[in-house]
């Protein structure tokens, strides 16, 4: 100690001193919340992290802990990927609004750049699926609409029904209409497997089959009603009604006018 | 030659060979009593007309085979792909026959109305009692053809091989499985093999085309030869009496009326056609038992069945190395099996009951019949509460509620509900009895008030018309049986408890509000 | 004072009111022409159906409001037809009630019952017919008839044998046996385990020489669902377990029930869910059945991995696959 005092008023001293301090810090900060990132970073990528982490600490942290952890009450997001983000907060089912049986798709609280930075969060925080390219998700060059329908009713129509209508599962939660989703949040469900919905791997459906599936749902989202009004396209139930209210209606109704007297 | 000559040498000619000018006369005088809810049955005679006429129509084009063919006919979602002649063909009808698509809707709306009118008309015919004597056959037929109509109606729509109902064939062939000690030779026989098979589509075609409908043909004229020999039934009513029938003439005014209302059934069920789809086969998929959708359900006339197979415990038996599953046997046979035992023997019941052994041609007013009419509202409401059962995916998703919720509430409601019904009914049928009875011994409250001499307030009172005095007080009040136990020497009677039991049911089917007498209208004019 | 209860009277059947067109022949001539209207709408219908038809090229489409866009060529065939039936019976129905007689006619109902001189008559009528066929006194001929006549009606039973085969074993065996791989549906691919992921689901049937041509028959006993769990997750007997693979658990698809695919996993909950009849089923128990009319789990699949990795089946079922019947050992 001595010896190293004797050059407390040399000149390099305060700079030097000042990087000390600061790595020390840095070091002591980062060992203190050492997360698993292991991903090298731009610029541009940590500061979009940053604001990231932010929005998360303010709006998600209450629920999933302020390292993502998880808790009684939320999963953890680590390993989720930025795709489950992108899917949830893109659809606005996430922040939730009520802590009832199942996120629903609401109208979303943060925009796109702000969603796209807390998914750049997350996906920092551990490896998980991304989010899709555009270029990967043309549908219409890369799909076929027949094996989509194939793949969709042995996969997807015994929850959301035949035609992507959705459906009932126990106790309250329920497989939501497929009509009106953006193709990248049906590719993100798929591969992420969003609360109820299981996950469906790329080597068991291929990136191909899933552009295929979309295809499938867009084409069904499109397709007029043939013969007449669709009566909700779930089934005999809502035929049923309408057979016993509109058309015996009308046939009681005339019924009784054929049988009244003439003014 | 004028017209009236040639109308002349016609009916000349074929009398000459038949003798029909003597029935003719007779039968085209012949009188129908007109009230709206006697069209029930038309609507479901002139449902089933239209059926045969459309499904001769799709039957020219329909292919009930189960052999495998490649899909190559324009509709892209299903471009390429393995599926039976049977869902080919019908994806033909509604894509490139012309009318096609309208004929298939045609067809299936008019077995929706077909079975919907049934119904109705059954109810009708129950509530006011048209069942009793003479006429315990044909409601005996009516039963039978609501059966078969279910069938019918079942087979019809298995017939495109579609995802949707050969999961309805599925579930029936789980049916004939369960059967004890024959049922997986019945299913084998039935399939002709293991399920699906390939045989199974092509026999209950014939079943569908030929031996129903010739079922249905047989017991429909049976059912109106015997509503036209033993004359149709009437309300009560001011010149109306178990020994006439007041209305109108064949000719030239029911022709018109009845001939009407049939292009107005076949009208109503095109006008469905044209603007609501029903049973869109090309969404739902060829059928694979690998295969499934979120929400099946049969159509409505089976929808109760399947709702008491859902709210069945988990019973099976397992002794001796065999398996007696109670799950299915006893909603899908045995419990469908009394109520409509009990529904056809009812005529009988109810005249053990009363022990009323007379012809009846004048209708009851449900109100005068209250233990008939809460038994009527009890069964009604053991079928809605299977139905909703039948059905609760589709209710829960719409109405966010849970499955859970609505399978506990119908498997305790199935059991609670119906006896509350019957309570309810039948004190409502008294009060009704008791607003008659004031009615004709004070009058129509008309809401005027007057004001008395020495200041009282009282409502002015209209007496009704006599004829409305009569139409409240025509019905018949019978007391209850005279069953006594032991015989005028002291000896008992033999069927001791049965006659019990007769004689208590005939003291509750025997609770009325008194009706009006001349007496009581007298005393109340001498006021 | 009379003890006899007296009913009130029936004044008779009510005075006739007329309608206007029965004495204004104002109103007559309004109400023809009102039923000539109504068959004319019927016309304009017919037209509708025959332009249609003829006309409207069946893959336009036009926008009607509350029911969306329509194909114009059904519309056009539907509501034609529609109007050209119901204007018919319209105008059929305006004519009886305005314009044809509305007298309430009375006819006379007779008694059903026979005269006694008739029935009698067909008693001795019967009596001598039975008579004269001798049935009474002749036993012998009575008898065989019966015989006769019982076997000519059961014996054509037996010309319903062929409509299908026994079933012997069939209800018993599946497709899977010792060493069937396990591949995709639709895809017929082999699976790694690593191909799938915590939370994931595959639907799988065993790999067949032609999967091109599997047979309907056999998908129904061979269908399987293949999930992947943590394996701490099982709460499973020590043999269950053995027939997992990390994690991966394999269930017959075809419900013990009445034999519907369950395929509805729930990831978070580890329930299986079948849409018929709502048996809901346990995956980390077994498939065990916990709501729902199902009396039965699912049957699990032994399921393993080959050299490379790819699953593979290590025995057959264990029991029989799907619905329950009367031969079934269930215990």
């Amino acid at each position: 100690m001595k010896r190293l005092s004797r050059y407390r008023r040399h000149k390099a001293a305060a700079p030097l001193l000042l990087i000390f301090a600061l790595l020390g810090i840095g070091t002591t900060f980062s060992i203190a919340s050492a997360t698993t990132t292991a991903e090298t970073t731009t610029a541009d990528r940590s500061a979009l992290i940053e604001e990231g982490r932010q929005i998360f600490l303010k709006g998600c942290s209450s629920c999933h802990g302020l390292n993502a952890e998880g808790g009684q009450i939320a999963p953890s997001l680590i390993g989720v990927g930025a795709a489950s983000v992108d899917f949830q907060v893109g659809t606005g089912r996430m922040p939730m609004a009520d802590m009832s049986t199942q996120a629903m798709r609401k109208a979303p609280v943060y925009d796109a750049a702000e969603t796209a930075a807390i998914a750049a969060y997350v996906a920092s925080l551990a490896a998980g699926p991304d989010i899709p390219a555009e270029e990967s998700l043309n549908y219409e060059r890369d799909g076929s609409t027949a094996e989509g329908g194939e793949l969709f009713r042995n996969n997807c129509a015994m929850c959301h029904n035949f035609a992507g209508q959705g459906g009932a599962l126990t106790q309250g939660k329920y497989a939501p209409t497929l009509m009106g989703v953006d193709p990248k949040y049906i590719y993100e469900a798929m591969i992420t497997g969003p609360q109820s919905m299981p996950v469906f791997s790329d080597k068991t459906i291929t990136p191909a089959e899933k552009l295929s599936l979309i295809k499938w749902i867009k084409s069904a989202e499109k397709e007029p009603n043939l013969g007449g009004a669709s009566l909700g396209r779930v089934g005999p139930v809502t035929e049923g009604l309408l057979g016993w209210t509109l058309g015996l209606g009308i046939l009681i109704g005339v019924a009784v006018w054929l049988a009244m007297k003439a003014r | 030659m004028t017209a009236e000559a040639r109308l002349g040498s016609v009916a000349n000619y074929v009398d000459e060979r038949t003798g029909a000018a003597a029935w003719m006369k007779k039968n085209l005088q012949k009188v129908f009593p007109d009230h709206w809810s006697f069209l029930l049955g038309e609507v479901a005679l002139y449902s089933f007309i239209i059926l045969l006429l459309s499904g001769t129509f799709l039957t020219f084009w329909f292919d009930p085979s189960q052999r495998e063919v490649i899909y190559e006919g324009g509709y892209e979602p299903l471009e390429g792909l393995k599926m039976s002649a049977a869902y080919a063909s019908t994806l033909h009808i509604s894509f490139e026959v012309r009318g096609g698509l309208l004929m298939r809707q045609i067809h299936h709306w008019a077995a929706l109305i077909f079975m919907s009118a049934i119904v109705a008309h059954l109810l009708r015919v129950f509530f006011t009692g048209a069942f009793r004597k003479p006429r315990e056959g044909n409601w005996i037929i009516g039963v039978g053809l609501l059966t078969l109509g279910i069938v019918e109606g079942f087979l019809g729509y298995s017939l495109p091989d579609d995802l949707l109902s050969g999961t309805g064939i599925r579930i029936a062939e789980a049916i004939i499985q369960a059967l004890p000690v024959v049922g997986s030779y019945l299913s084998y026989f039935a399939f002709g093999g293991a399920f699906p098979g390939e045989s199974f589509i092509p026999r209950i075609y014939t079943v569908h085309v030929l031996l129903l409908p010739g079922a249905f043909l047989a017991l429909i004229t049976a059912h109106l030869m015997l509503v036209w020999y033993q004359k149709h039934t009437q309300y009560p009513g001011p010149g109306r009496t178990e020994k006439n029938v007041v209305g109108y003439p064949l000719m030239p005014v029911y022709m018109a009326k009845a001939g009407g209302f049939f292009f107005i059934v076949f009208g109503v069920i095109a006008f469905l056609s044209a603007v609501a789809s029903i049973n869109p086969i090309w969404l739902y998929g060829p059928y694979t038992p690998g295969q499934i959708s979120a929400g099946s359900q049969p159509d409505w006339y089976m929808g109760w069945l399947d709702g008491l197979v859902r709210m069945a415990p988990p019973l099976e038996t397992h002794a001796f190395g065999h398996t007696i599953s109670w799950n299915i046997l006893i909603p899908g046979l045995i419990v469908p099996g009394i109520l409509f035992t009990g529904m056809a023997l009812y005529p009988f019941i109810e005249s053990w009951i009363t022990g009323d052994k007379r012809e009846h041609h004048l209708l009851d007013r449900p109100r005068n019949a209250p233990n008939r009419t809460a038994l009527g509202a009890m069964s009604l409401t053991f079928m809605i509460v299977a139905l909703i059962n039948g059905g609760n995916d589709i209710i829960a998703t719409h109405f966010s509620l849970t499955i859970n919720q609505i399978m506990w509430f119908t498997r305790f409601g199935i059991f609670i509900l119906p006896p509350i019904a019957f309570v309810v009914t039948k004190r409502l049928c008294l009060s009704l009895q008791r607003a008659d009875r004031e009615l004709v011994l004070h009058g129509r409250e008309t809401g005027r008030l007057l004001r008395l001499p020495h200041g009282e307030f009282v409502e002015v009172h209209e007496p009704i018309s006599p004829e409305k005095a009569y139409l409240l007080t025509s019905h018949e009040q019978a007391g209850p049986l005279e069953l006594p136990a032991v015989d005028a020497r002291g000896v008992k009677r033999a069927g001791a408890i049965r006659n019990k039991l007769r004689s208590r049911m005939s003291v509750a089917n025997a609770e009325a509000v008194a009706k009006v007498t001349a007496n009581d209208l007298k005393e109340i004019d001498s006021h | 004072m009379s003890n006899e209860i007296e009913a009130i009277k029936d004044p008779g059947l009510p005075a006739h009111v007329h309608r206007k067109a029965d004495h204004d022949p104002e109103a007559a001539k309004r109400a023809e022409r009102q039923v000539a209207t109504m068959f004319g709408i019927s016309a304009l219908g017919t037209i509708l159906l025959i332009v249609s038809y003829v006309f409207i090229p069946q893959d336009l489409f036009v926008f009607i409001p509350v029911m969306g866009d329509q194909n114009a060529h059904q519309l056009g065939l539907g509501l034609g037809m529609a109007i050209s039936l119901f204007f018919i019976g319209m105008g059929a129905i305006h004519w009886a009630k305005t314009l044809m007689p509305d007298t309430e006619v009375v006819a006379q109902r007779h008694e059903f019952r026979s005269p006694d001189s008739d029935r009698k008559e067909f008693v001795e009528a019967v009596k001598a017919g039975a008579g004269a066929a001798g049935l009474g006194r002749r036993s012998l001929i009575k008898k065989s008839l019966g015989a006769a006549l019982g076997l000519s009606a059961l014996s054509p039973l037996l010309l319903l044998r062929d409509l299908g085969p026994l079933p012997k074993k069939e209800f018993e065996t599946t497709t899977w046996k010792a060493g069937t791989y396990l591949v995709t549906d639709p895809g017929n691919r082999r699976i790694k385990a690593s191909d799938l992921e915590v939370g994931a689901v595959a639907q799988v049937l065993p790999e067949i020489e032609d999967p091109e041509h599997r047979k309907l028959s056999d998908i129904g006993k061979d269908a399987v669902l293949l999930i992947r769990l943590r394996p701490e997750e099982f709460n499973l007997e020590a043999d269950r377990l053995a027939m997992t693979h990390e994690g991966i658990i394999a269930f017959s698809k075809i419900c013990s029930h009445m034999g519907c695919a369950v395929a509805l996993y729930e990831q978070q909950t580890k329930h299986l869910l079948c849409p018929c009849h709502q048996s809901t089923f346990d995956v980390t128990r077994a498939a065990k059945v916990i709501f729902g009319p199902a009396a039965r789990p699912l049957p699990q699949l032994d399921i393993t991995v080959d050299g490379e990795g790819y699953l593979v089946a290590r025995q057959p079922f264990s029991e029989p696959v799907g619905p329950s019947f009367w031969e079934r050992n269930s215990q």
